[in-house]
């Protein structure tokens, strides 16, 4: 009896699942890819629309493929807009999928000449109130512009002569100029700091008033602006010399022939350090080396950290050649340390 | 205030906004770490039968391909990184070119031409609201393998996503744009969306045909190269989330830290004094407890 019930039951739910019109499953072969913070479906699927019934084959491929969206989006996490009785309202995650950008990256901006004298002085930002109270007009008005406290400089009717200036000098063209000078030196200070903030070949323009270092970074950038990086430019004739190439020891090109005497010394020197018994490194002096310099290296960290804190914006020359050296060397030492430990055993 | 930027002329750099709503629309167009939503300009070459909807500038750009200067010049003074440009004649009937800008430069465009076209007006059902923000969906494989057709995807993904939005109303989702690639062709539909009663939760989801659909067939491309588009796609640093060392999570939620500490000597441990428990000098042993570690031990909260 029982068992009949459960088979009844079990034969009724199968039917409602069956039921096309009401179901929301949806077979596919390869799962959908989903970017729900985009809203979208990626079906990798060949489509078999093709044909004559395309329309409607088309429309039942997309109700498919919206309905695992919907699916997916139901499945996020939701809650009630504006209380309880508020439309029901889903959580969307971060769009996934990489959508290129419509302008560069910001860059932040170097500080001006002010900024990074008050960050050396530790200067720093007072809120200032917007209104100030006028004792003349007895009101509150603002700090500076149409009605200001303090009455507008330019109206005055009488300028007393300061104790000391010249008696016959007329001081409302004093003022005026005086004004005009203050505009002039900030809008000087201005260009100057967009100037300062260029790259080093965005900054520069191609007027005659250009400082000495300005025009040497343009003559720079000149050079090196060729196919082969300025290697075959001549020089001007009052320019200096080339610094000569750095490299390590490896790209150093000196001439073919050259110097027939260091060539012959160098060779000579090269046959008898192979024809020596002795190991070319000394095992003890490499490994005091060593330990001295990481030493060295751990109380500049430790002094690092401390002057960073106190002041942030002075720069400190970075030990940018020390860890690259010392890897080199201490390999090499670990390297000849296990050879004779072998060589005693056997 | 104002920014520097390699395609603005020296006068407009140096020229400061005189009002506080002029510095900001220059600080509205000026690059940010999260961008604004994309702007589009719609484009078309002066045809016979007109066209309800906006176009602008139809004189002076007549091939996208060809020079692209002016297009540029356009979209830097309406601030819109995407456009659509659509003409025809002989060689090119149909003609769709839709396209996208980095830094106000073309990054990629792409030709397009429609086979069928059945408009918005032709079909007569109730249409959804405007700016409702569509569901996307790309069917085809040809999606994925082909380059052209990958780029295909992101820049009409691009197009129609709309703004990004940190919360949707489910019943709201009304508008669906379906892409299919097949035979070579793309066909574009857009469906409105009905959701009906299911036994479950998840709507059951039935579809009537709504807007514009298109037949569309890939004609020339001009894409960015990989590092220019590589570089468009760089994310600022700032946005990434900061990923805790020492903090994992397993399947069930649970969350591990890790804590790492100096090698212990477990005799010289100091731990709870029991009297009763006092065993006899030779045999001591210590209890087994937790909490009390030497002194030099990272610890993670």
């Amino acid at each position: 009896m029982a068992a009949l019930c459960v088979e009844e039951l079990l034969a009724r739910a199968e039917q409602r699942e069956a039921e096309p019109h009401r179901s929301v499953a949806v077979q596919k072969e390869l799962e959908l890819e989903f970017d729900l913070g985009n809203l979208l479906a990626l079906d990798r699927n060949p489509p078999r629309a093709a044909g004559a019934q395309r329309e409607s084959r088309l429309r039942s491929l997309a109700r498919d493929n919206t309905q695992l969206l919907v699916a997916q989006l139901w499945g996020l996490p939701a809650g009630r807009a504006e209380g309880a009785t508020g439309p029901l309202v889903a959580q969307l995650p971060e769009p996934f999928y990489r959508l290129p950008r419509e302008k560069p990256l910001p860059r932040p901006r170097p500080p001006t000449r002010w900024e990074q004298f008050a960050r050396l002085k530790g200067i720093r930002r007072r809120k200032r109130t917007s209104l100030v109270w006028d004792e003349a007009a007895k009101q509150w008005r603002r700090r500076w512009g149409y009605a200001r406290a303090g009455g507008d400089p330019a109206r005055d009717w009488l300028i007393e002569v300061p104790a000391g200036a010249d008696p016959n000098e007329d001081q409302f063209a004093k003022r005026l100029r005086d004004k005009r000078e203050k505009v002039a030196r900030n809008e000087f200070n201005r260009l100057r700091n967009i100037a300062r903030g260029a790259l080093p070949g965005r900054g520069l323009h191609p007027t005659g008033h250009q400082s000495r270092a300005e025009l040497g970074r343009a003559t720079q950038v000149a050079r090196v602006s060729t196919a082969s990086l300025g290697r075959f430019q001549p020089r001007l004739p009052k320019e200096p010399a080339a610094p000569p190439p750095r490299g390590g020891k490896k790209r150093r090109f000196e001439p073919l022939l050259g110097d027939l005497a260091a060539e012959r010394s160098r060779q000579l020197e090269l046959l008898r350090g192979l024809g020596s018994k002795k190991p070319p490194l000394d095992l003890t002096r490499a490994v005091n080396k060593q330990l001295r310099e990481e030493d060295a290296q751990a109380a500049a960290g430790k002094g690092k950290k401390r002057g960073q804190r106190g002041k942030r914006g002075r720069q400190r020359p970075g030990g940018g050649k020390g860890p690259a050296g010392g890897k080199g060397k201490k390999g090499g030492a670990r390297r000849q340390q296990q050879r004779p430990a072998g060589r005693k055993r056997s | 205030f104002c920014f520097i930027d390699r395609t603005s002329t020296s006068s407009d750099c140096f020229k400061k906004p005189k009002t506080k709503r002029a510095k900001r629309f220059l600080e509205k167009r000026e690059p940010k770490l999260t961008e604004n939503t994309k702007n589009a300009i719609l484009i078309k070459v002066i045809q016979k039968i007109p066209n309800p909807y906006l176009f602008f500038f139809r004189k002076n750009i007549t091939r996208p391909f060809e020079d692209q200067t002016s297009l540029e010049f356009f979209s830097k003074k309406s601030d819109c990184s995407l456009f659509l440009f659509g003409s025809h004649n002989k060689k090119r009937p149909n003609n769709l070119i839709i396209g996208r800008m980095f830094d106000y430069h073309v990054l990629d465009m792409i030709e397009l031409g429609i086979e069928k076209f059945v408009s918005l007006k032709d079909i007569k059902n109730s249409k959804c609201p405007e700016g409702t923000k569509p569901m996307l969906i790309f069917a085809g494989d040809t999606f994925d393998l082909n380059e052209e057709y990958r780029r295909l995807k992101s820049l009409l993904i691009d197009f129609f996503r709309g703004p990004t939005v940190p919360t949707i109303r489910l019943a709201g989702l009304e508008y669906v744009l379906h892409f299919t690639a097949m035979d070579g062709k793309i066909y574009m539909r857009s469906y409105k969306v009905l959701l009906k009663k299911s036994g479950c939760k998840i709507p059951r989801i039935e579809l009537e045909e709504m807007g514009p659909s298109l037949d569309l067939v890939m004609r020339r491309t001009h894409l960015a190269s990989e590092d220019l588009y590589k570089l468009s796609l760089k994310q600022p640093k700032a946005l990434k989330p900061k990923k805790k060392k020492n903090i994992s999570h397993d399947v069930f939620g649970t969350s591990y830290g890790r804590i790492h500490m100096q090698k212990q000597d477990l005799s010289k441990l100091q731990t709870r004094k029991m009297k009763g428990l006092k065993k006899r000098p030779a045999a001591k042993m210590t209890e087994e407890d937790e909490g009390i570690s030497p002194k030099k031990s990272k610890s993670v909260l």
